[in-house]
């Protein structure tokens, strides 16, 4: 069992759903980065969505955006983001990292030399935006030979044979987007989330995660009653925007804590559903 | 050579196009081609293109034998297909036209464009009130502040205007904000994109209407000269102008296609947008194409005299027709390009847009290595009205 598997299956067991917070690599600065990392574990996260930072994020708001623009002015790369994980590892064994990213900075390197150099770093999962299945095929084997789970997006408006796709491809988890519309909006549905989540666990055998558009203790909570992982980016990256050097590990730990404390307050009869 | 039959069903000139965005597009793009490859074979659809590019844009343009500077410069004879007398003043407009038919038989009462220079951005504006739809408009706002006379026609035109503020400011952060809008309003909006760059089907698309040039070229060719012309010429940016006249000469094997990029301060020098002649593969804005970037994969800003070249990427289709070798790509400097501007006005009377002005100066290097019968056919894609400011600050004049 890999480090995803076992944190879903060990959820499972406590009937409680995953918190997984995304921060950008490098923003501020690497060593932050690593702190961070740390920080968001004491803080009981389950899983991390490390950002791969990318000069065109197309699919990100303008606060993931900015982020990414703060760690390429220290020129962070992607040798940068696996030493980012490589340091984290060695104090930390358990806790699954999920790299997010754009195609571009993965091709420059090459699908085989990511994927070994992801894998010796400590990485268990990469999900790229802008790799639909059909334009990924070989980029998954590549994943698959090192053992590292390919993460997909499902979408408001994917159809059910595109579902179909991707539950075959698809490792780890599936993280559907809860919205139309880009990182760090606003606008949620959560009875639409509900019907919907309940058509993709007809194909979808593995955890699903949402996320975009999660801002506050009350809308982590509603949705940790409906999916078995609850993604929150733009809120913790704003902290990170906001806080200076002194206070970031004070001002995310206590953010996160408060996200953790209502993802676990779900009422217990409305789980998953599995 | 085979018939030439690309892309494929899902995009692909060999290995470059494709389908590279992020879920939350895909069904809206699925919808956009099932709805063109509808139409594309529509009778009636077809039918009211042309009408419209015949009555509202003035097609067809014209191919115009530069007879004085051709003598000058005592080579080959050069001729121009005279897209900068379309209505507003540039190739554009039979893409906008196109594409904004499409939208109403869609249902989409909202086009939203990006814009680099603002060509396009006017173009886009155009077309949404011939046909009453609305319209916005992205553009860098370093952009909105060199190009005010296009921000200020757009307006004109009942557009909205929205400055980015985001990463260079320019043409590659409004087309980042156009997608995101598309995706947020996808409902309602149609996403008109200027270039044969993004996700399929706008290659394919964008192509298909801008396939009139060189459609026209070839009759007219026939008619006027009994021949086709020993070479094309034409700038690429994304390389709409360029892909159009090249598309119908594809199969003519014995016609030289020449894109010709801008290599701003130079190709060895970090200033240029020669993205074909010095670029790497990888994939933007919803392809798989060459790109400006450093090792990293990071993209790189680039350089351009002319704004409407001034982009990292390419269209996919340029990119499959350098690697097999049926298209060669050049690229010339902002003083070339301005060498050229000035020929032209002076020699025949015709002020090209800057961009244009890349193919005229490449036009000007082939010439005279070439004997007098030979005939060079240069897309004078656009006039020049709008790069007066430019061409003066140039001289050191302030208008």
């Amino acid at each position: 069992m890999n480090r995803i598997e076992s944190v879903f299956s060990r959820l499972k067991s406590q009937n409680r759903a995953a918190l997984i917070p995304f921060i950008t690599a490098g923003d501020p600065d690497s060593a932050a980065t690593v702190a961070l990392m740390h920080r968001l574990t004491q803080a009981g996260v389950d899983l991390i969505e490390l950002g791969v930072p990318f000069s065109d994020p197309m699919a990100d708001g303008p606060t993931i955006q900015r982020s990414s623009e703060r760690a390429l002015k220290h020129h962070i790369s992607l040798k940068d983001v696996f030493a980012i994980v490589a340091e984290f590892r060695k104090t930390n064994q358990n806790t699954p990292v999920v790299l997010m990213g754009y195609a571009n900075p993965i091709e420059a390197m090459g699908h085989e030399n990511f994927a070994q150099a992801a894998s010796h770093a400590g990485v268990d999962g990469v999900l790229v935006v802008d790799y639909p299945p059909e334009e990924c095929a070989e980029w998954v084997a590549h994943l698959k030979a090192q053992h590292i789970d390919p993460i997909f997006l499902l979408s408001p408006t994917t159809p059910e044979s595109r579902i179909k796709q991707v539950a075959e491809l698809a490792r780890g988890y599936v993280y559907y987007v809860s919205l139309k519309g880009v990182t760090g909006a606003s606008h949620l549905d959560l009875q639409e989330v509900g019907n919907r989540l309940s058509q993709l666990r007809a194909h979808i055998k593995i955890p699903i995660g949402v996320g975009f558009g999660i801002r506050d203790e009350q809308t982590a909570r509603s949705i940790a009653e409906q999916a078995d992982a609850v993604v929150i980016g733009s809120r913790i990256v704003e902290e990170i925007e906001h806080s200076s050097k002194t206070d970031l590990l004070m001002n995310v730990g206590a953010l996160v804590e408060s996200l953790r404390r209502a993802v676990d307050t779900r009422s217990n009869s409305s789980a998953t559903g599995k | 050579m085979k018939t030439y039959d690309l892309p494929d069903k899902r995009g692909h000139f060999g290995p470059y196009g494709g389908t590279f965005v992020a879920e939350t597009l895909i069904s809206a793009l699925d919808e956009l081609c099932t709805k063109y490859e509808y139409y594309r074979d529509d009778a009636e659809f077809q039918a009211e293109f042309f009408h419209e590019l015949k009555h509202y844009v003035g097609r067809p343009s014209p191919v115009y034998h530069a007879r004085r500077w051709s003598a000058y410069l005592g080579g080959a004879q050069i001729l121009l297909k005279r897209e900068d007398l379309n209505h507003t003043g540039a190739h554009k407009i039979n893409n906008t036209v196109g594409q904004a038919l499409l939208a109403r038989r869609m249902g989409k009462s909202r086009i939203i464009a990006e814009t680099g220079a603002g060509q396009h951005g006017v173009a886009s504006a155009t077309v949404a009130a011939r046909y009453g739809m609305e319209c916005v408009v992205y553009m860098g706002s370093e952009d909105v502040k060199r190009q005010a006379t296009n921000v200020y026609r757009m307006k004109l035109l009942g557009a909205t205007v929205i400055p980015v503020d985001s990463g260079s400011r320019t043409l590659k952060d409004a087309l980042n904000e156009a997608m995101r809008d598309w995706v947020t309003n996808v409902n309602n909006t149609y996403y008109i994109i200027g270039t044969v760059a993004g996700p399929h089907p706008y290659p394919m698309m964008v192509r298909d209407f801008q396939a009139i040039i060189g459609n026209e070229a070839k009759k007219q060719m026939l008619e006027e000269y009994g021949r086709q012309p020993d070479a094309l010429i034409a700038c690429v940016g994304g390389g709409s102008n360029a892909i159009g006249l090249f598309y119908p000469y594809i199969g003519e094997e014995n016609v030289r296609m020449i894109g010709v990029e801008a290599a701003g301060k130079g190709i060895d020098t970090q200033e240029h947008a020669a993205t074909l002649v010095t670029g790497r593969p990888g994939v933007l804005h919803g392809n798989r194409t060459y790109l400006i970037q450093d090792e990293n994969g990071q993209i790189i800003e680039t350089h351009s005299i002319s704004a409407g070249l001034d982009y990292p990427g390419v269209g996919p289709e340029h990119a499959w027709l350098k690697d097999c070798g049926r298209a060669e790509y050049v690229a010339v400097t902002d003083d070339e390009a301005l060498a050229a501007f000035h020929a032209l006005c002076r020699f025949e009377g015709i002020i090209p847009a800057l961009e244009s002005s890349h193919a005229l100066a490449y036009a000007a290097k082939l010439a005279p290595t070439l004997n007098k019968n030979q005939l060079l056919l240069v897309n004078l894609s656009g006039r020049g009205d709008k790069d007066m400011i430019t061409v003066a600050q140039q001289s050191g004049i302030t208008l």
